[in-house]
């Protein structure tokens, strides 16, 4: 990992396009980067981790894609089988998912796009890197002595009492991470309020900026209940006190729904951000101001509100009160309604629009359908009477790893795409990327589509065996894993290319709007050398056609050499 | 703003100290907030709890120690007092005095602890810590001695995360003291007292709830 930076910051320093003071290039060595307070760098610290779990967390997936493959149990046997989906799961949610956009580019961007020279709390900012490595290295501990076999959401009476595997680790491993995601939040919110530059009010603020001021209203109501949730379960593993345990007192529906209290919301930590990615994304490619711009900002803070009232439709089935689970069925329905606003402002936004299908356009459109797919599937599993049928099938998998994956994943990627230029000075390969987008996208439909269906049709998750008829669309499925697998790693290698080979970005070379666009790339340390100040709107593109071909290759070449 | 910038207490991402300062105390608050959802969780279960099991409960509270419970409150208070007057001594630059009530509001932190440690010795002599040596068949029937270990549960996650709040709240105040004996504060720019302040009256605050419901609700009153 170590030797990865310091390779890319030489490569950049080497490269005389580069800008000799530019974050990368002003200091050199292990230790600039282990104790820098520079947002941009701890964006790449955590680069670099997370890409690093996410194919761990991957490579979790691939086992399991491959033991269900066939019918039997060929490779694993049952235990090991719980093991590794519930660590395929702790590692993607807990270490790639809920950080991702938020402790990459929201680290990276929003003192960019908020015209300020640093988050509002640097120490802090680098001291949440750490706690989020400490974390993720305990959690390795916990997998690699002997692993975590209770599923991601750690349900008692088993983890708290039959459970025999690394259960304690693991859960220290995620109280540690959840402070990690605290701090960030409590910086982004107080940055968002006090460094905003002059001029910069809350509506012209770019809707990137109010999807991570609504994630990190989650974060900080949310994340401390899981841990004193996590802390719970610690004391009555460890010391015997019953909290949860029916033997000694205790109610088991009560873990879940103090989990779920923080659970659910965190698939809106995930995801509002990646709302806030294809926002900005969406209306450079169209060449068009928003469609909608209040409604999509107030949409997110409707969704961080609503997403604390819905959790207990995971516990339709557990015993909660019939009348209970009529008002959590009615609330969820409710809170589709904002998360469809975004669809349609974003569909708007197309219309009439100068739509160029670059990178990152293309993971937007991408996101925009499979996200719709995933959205309207969870109506279904809102519908009390449907879930009766599809709970803990292979119908709520397909369904959130339409949300995580499809769209959690695909923004992500639009996101690295669309800022790679600003963040390494470096143009990607264009049309390799624009391959492994669609690579991506046809492995992850042929992955996911297949376990609708045998959702519906009744196969269960979380078990390594399944009737013989059920093979068919498992084989597809791991089929299309394995392309997906191909698709994430076509770009692990030409991003790393593109560090050495790229050609040299211009600071705006998608001539998009927004201040991060206005200095250079790779930015100064202090990324402004006046604080800017705002005259316009977020996304005052010009309406009419005359970009359209700044996007010919040779036009993007002629730009960087003036640079 | 040349003056300005060269203020040693201005960090070199904020334009003026005002603008630190706002930020600072927001991010204290916001921080109060997140504390407010983790304490949040352990009142949920005691009031779940509580309400399912009142009989146990009042039962198990009977065995809790209202002197030192009530002792221990005005203590608290006491000390949320000093580090109110800790402040008020910074905004008038008198330092020395600022440092005067910080070391007496660390002293009545101590003394909460120590008598917080005395209760915690009593009950385990008495059987009453949840575990292997949990022992509640003097005063609680066998069908609701459950009831009773859940109380006890309670009692020791709740108080013992405030405690150990405490704790760090008491190393905080060791790491000011010593800023504030170097100079490093002044009347002008005192925000790290206002947080300090900010955190310590949060943890007081948490104790006033505390208090009544773990010794005071549902008690047999007999004399002592």
């Amino acid at each position: 990992m170590s030797s990865q930076q310091t390779a890319s910051s030489a490569a950049l320093g080497k490269a005389d396009s580069v800008p000799q003071d530019s974050y990368i290039s002003n200091e050199y060595g292990i230790k600039s980067w282990l104790l820098t307070l520079d947002h941009k760098r701890i964006a790449i610290l955590y680069l670099i981790s997370m890409t690093a779990f996410f194919f761990l967390g991957g490579a979790f997936a691939v086992a399991i894609r491959l033991e269900l493959l066939t019918p039997h149990g060929d490779l694993m046997e049952a235990e090991t089988y719980n093991k590794f989906f519930t660590q395929h799961g702790m590692v993607m949610v807990f270490f790639f998912l809920l950080p991702s956009i938020p402790a990459v580019f929201g680290n990276f961007l929003l003192p960019l796009m908020l015209g300020a020279k640093d988050l509002a709390f640097p120490r802090l900012n680098l001291l949440s890197w750490y706690i989020f490595m400490i974390g993720g290295i305990l959690a390795l501990y916990a997998i690699i002595t002997g692993g975590v076999d209770t599923g991601w959401t750690f349900y008692t009476p088993y983890s708290s009492t039959y459970a025999n595997s690394q259960v304690m680790v693991a859960g220290i491993a995620l109280f540690i991470t959840g402070f990690s995601s605290i701090l960030t939040g409590l910086n982004f919110l107080v940055t968002i309020h006090r460094m905003r530059a002059p001029g910069l009010t809350w509506f012209r603020l770019p809707l990137f900026v109010w999807a991570h001021y609504a994630t990190s209203v989650i974060m900080l109501l949310g994340t401390p209940v899981l841990a004193i949730t996590i802390l719970m379960l610690a004391l009555e593993r460890g010391f015997g006190m019953g909290f949860f345990d029916p033997k000694l007192g205790g109610d088991p529906i009560l873990f879940q729904h103090l989990f779920w209290f923080y659970s659910h919301p965190a698939v809106y930590i995930m995801i509002l951000p990646a709302m806030g990615v294809i926002s900005e994304v969406i209306s450079c490619f169209a060449r068009k101001r928003v469609f909608g711009y209040h409604f999509i900002a107030f949409s997110s803070m409707a969704i961080a509100v609503l997403g604390f009232l819905v959790w207990g439709h995971h516990l339709f089935v557990s015993g909660q009160s019939a009348y209970a689970g009529m008002v959590f069925s009615f609330l969820s329905m409710v809170v589709a309604i904002p998360s469809a606003v975004k669809v349609f402002n974003w569909s708007a936004t197309l219309f009439k629009g100068s739509i160029s299908l670059q990178t990152p356009m293309l993971y937007c459109l991408g996101f925009i359908g499979l996200f719709t797919i995933g959205g309207l599937t969870g109506l279904f599993l809102a519908t009390l009477s449907v879930d009766v049928h599809l709970h803990d099938t292979y119908f709520v998998v397909a369904h959130f790893h339409y949300v995580m994956v499809g769209g959690v994943v695909m923004a992500y990627m639009a996101a690295i795409h669309f800022w790679w230029p600003k963040i390494t000075g470096r143009m990607y390969p264009e049309m390799a990327a624009r391959f492994s987008a669609i690579v991506i996208f046809i492995g992850f439909n042929l992955t996911f589509f297949p376990q609708f269906l045998l959702g519906y049709l009744g196969m269960p998750r979380r078990y390594h065996v399944y009737p013989d008829e059920f093979q068919v669309l498992n084989v597809f499925s791991t089929a299309g894993a394995s392309i997906l697998g191909i698709g994430y790693l076509i770009p692990m290698v030409y991003f790393v290319w593109s560090l050495w080979w790229g050609k040299p970005a211009s600071s705006n070379p998608w001539q998009a709007k927004g201040l991060e666009w206005t200095i250079a790339s790779p930015p100064s340390p202090h990324n402004f050398e006046q604080i800017p100040v705002v005259t316009e709107e977020a996304y005052a593109y010009a309406s009419d056609a005359q970009f359209v071909s700044a996007f010919d290759t040779d036009d993007q070449a002629k730009q960087s050499s003036h640079v | 703003m040349s003056e300005l910038t060269s203020n040693p207490g201005l960090a070199h991402h904020f334009e003026d100290l005002e603008q630190q300062h706002e930020s600072m105390t927001l991010g204290m608050w916001a921080f109060l907030i997140t504390e407010v959802m983790f304490f949040g969780g352990l009142f949920t279960l005691y009031a779940i709890y509580r309400w399912q099991y009142p009989d146990a409960f009042s039962e198990s509270s009977n065995k809790l120690s209202v002197l030192q419970g009530a002792g221990n409150t005005v203590v608290l208070i006491g000390s949320s007092l000093t580090m109110a007057l800790s402040i008020w001594r910074a905004q008038h630059g008198d330092m020395r005095g600022t440092v005067r009530y910080l070391v007496a509001t660390l002293l009545l932190g101590s003394v909460f602890l120590v008598v917080k440690g005395f209760e915690y010795s009593h009950k385990f002599h008495d059987h009453l810590v949840p575990g292997a040596h949990f022992d509640v068949s003097q005063f609680l029937m066998p069908e609701t001695q459950a009831h009773g270990a859940l109380f006890f549960s309670l009692y020791f996650a709740m108080t013992g995360m405030h405690a150990l709040h405490m704790v760090i709240g008491m190393v905080a105040l060791l790491i000011l003291i010593k800023r504030v004996r170097r100079g490093r504060y002044s009347a002008e720019n005192y925000s790290a007292l206002e947080l300090m302040g900010l955190y310590w009256h949060f943890v007081d605050i948490v104790w006033i709830f505390l208090f009544p419901l773990l010794y005071l609700i549902g008690r047999t009153w007999t004399p002592a």
